[in-house]
């Protein structure tokens, strides 16, 4: 079944069974593995993609319900020059990352959560994020992350 | 883990996803935001043949003042009934509800119509919407009718909604000054309730509904006639237990689910004033 949807601002197609998972199809069709598969079973955020501007776990929706729709992953946050996003340079500052492997989640979560409260209380990040799990258990710098490039710290 | 295959359908309109349902019948599904769905299709716990996707039928996504009613299209999302304004002022439990299912990036894909659709005694929705004594509208091949909240659940994830049928909104009357209390117990930020429970109050009378304490949503019916008789808060939230056959699972027995429930209902009807 062809799917056609704009990742990271262009404009893509693929050919994909029903089945196949929007996160599969972001990985193994259009070759962008920042997104990761953690749990697999909607639980830590990992596989977080934004669509159409809100966060969603790729694991839990199906490539097709993508189709005509707009998905960011990790690889289209920062500028064409390289220039990080600022959650992403924020989250480089405030050392927000161990392993790494929750920081894609991390920042598509924390960049979702910005966009609809600009200036959250450390308390309004943390919960937030409650859907994005750290295995380094980094929690605290991912929220000092989160807080300073929102301005707040 | 990959679900097995399916056929894919999206609908266009109501009448399309009717039309499927009955072309289909119970090997097709409706595809909300799939957030119930999908998980049980990826653990193969569902494996239907034909999948109607309604996701795009933004007709059913809405929330509107009916006279002295609340009307939310079905395919509304968890994150619109939390941010609703109209939800705020009228039915302000069922605004505060919707922001207690599991995180940020589960509400903004699930729907109100898929959780009470799915009738999962686990959820919160469902009893907000015992408590507050809302109803569903469903469509079928014959019509439309109305469902009490009372009567739709059935039974472990059943309902009263018969296979060819659509659920298109649900229905709560205002509220606005209701006193209410919806206390959700769990050990970890984003988990289901281990047990839940949404309380109500008005002038008249105080509705008492349970998460997670039998097979399907319930209204904690020992407690609210305790109430109506004229007992005190603590003598009705004594009997939160009585005829419920909470489960046993890794978090808890039926036991401490009987004693968490009567402790809950305490604290909720201390916050309502009942
Ligand atoms: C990680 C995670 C945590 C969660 N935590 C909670 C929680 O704490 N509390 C809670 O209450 N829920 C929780 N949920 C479930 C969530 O609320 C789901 O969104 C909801 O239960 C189902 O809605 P949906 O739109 O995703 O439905 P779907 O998964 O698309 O559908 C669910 C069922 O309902 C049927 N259906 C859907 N819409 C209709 C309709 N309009 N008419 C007829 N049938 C329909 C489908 O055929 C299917 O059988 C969680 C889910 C996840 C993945
Ligand atoms: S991999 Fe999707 S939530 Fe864990
Ligand atoms: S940095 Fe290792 S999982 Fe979060």
């Amino acid at each position: 079944m062809k799917v056609d949807l704009t990742v990271n601002g262009s404009a893509m197609s693929a050919d994909v069974e029903p089945r196949t998972l929007l996160v599969h199809l972001i990985r193994d069709d259009l070759d962008l593995t920042g997104t990761n598969v953690g749990c697999d079973t909607s639980s830590c955020g990992a596989c977080t993609v934004h669509v159409n501007g809100e966060s969603v776990k790729s694991c839990t929706m199906f490539a097709v319900q993508a189709q005509g729709l707009e998905i960011t992953t990790i690889e289209g946050m920062a500028a064409d020059d390289g220039t990080l996003h600022p959650m992403q340079e924020a989250f480089r500052q405030c050392h927000g990352l161990q392993c790494g492997y929750c920081t894609p989640g991390m920042v598509m979560a924390a960049t979702s959560l910005l966009k609809q409260n600009p200036s959250p209380s450390e308390a309004e990040v943390r919960e937030g994020l409650e859907g994005n799990l750290c295995r380094c258990t980094g929690y605290h710098n991912i929220v000092k992350s989160v807080m300073s490039a929102a301005g707040g710290a | 883990m990959i679900p097995a295959a399916f056929d894919y359908v999206t609908a266009d309109s109501a009448d399309a996803a009717i039309a499927a349902l009955t072309e289909h019948g119970d090997e097709a599904k409706l595809l909300a935001g799939g957030h119930s769905l999908i998980p049980l299709m990826k653990f193969r716990l569902a494996t239907p043949s034909v999948l109607i996707d309604i996701g795009r039928l933004s007709d059913l996504s809405y929330i509107k003042e009916d006279g002295d009613q609340v009307a939310v299209g079905a395919m509304t999302t968890h994150r619109a009934i939390e941010n609703s304004d109209v939800l705020k002022a009228q039915l302000p439990m069922l605004a505060h509800v919707a922001g207690q299912v599991g995180d940020p990036s589960v509400r903004h894909r699930g729907t109100l119509g898929g959780s009470i659709a799915h009738g999962d005694p686990a959820s919160d929705l469902p009893a907000a919407l015992l408590a507050l004594g809302g109803s569903v509208v469903v469509k079928g091949p014959n019509g439309e009718r109305t469902i009490a909240a009372d009567d739709f659940f059935t039974g472990f994830l059943e309902t009263a909604l018969a296979p060819d049928e659509l659920m298109t909104e649900l229905r709560f009357p205002k509220m606005p000054d209701a006193k209410w209390s919806y206390q959700k117990f769990n050990r970890r930020a984003q988990d289901w309730a281990i047990v839940g429970v949404a309380a109500v109050t008005n002038p008249m009378n105080t509705s008492v509904a349970l998460v997670n304490m039998g097979a399907m949503p319930l209204r904690a019916e020992a407690v609210e006639a305790a109430l109506q008789g004229g007992a005190s808060a603590a003598d009705a939230a004594a009997k939160a237990g009585d005829g419920m056959s909470p489960p046993t699972d890794l978090n808890a027995d039926a036991n401490y689910r009987n004693a968490l429930a009567q402790t809950l209902v305490a604290r909720a009807l201390a916050e309502t004033g009942a």
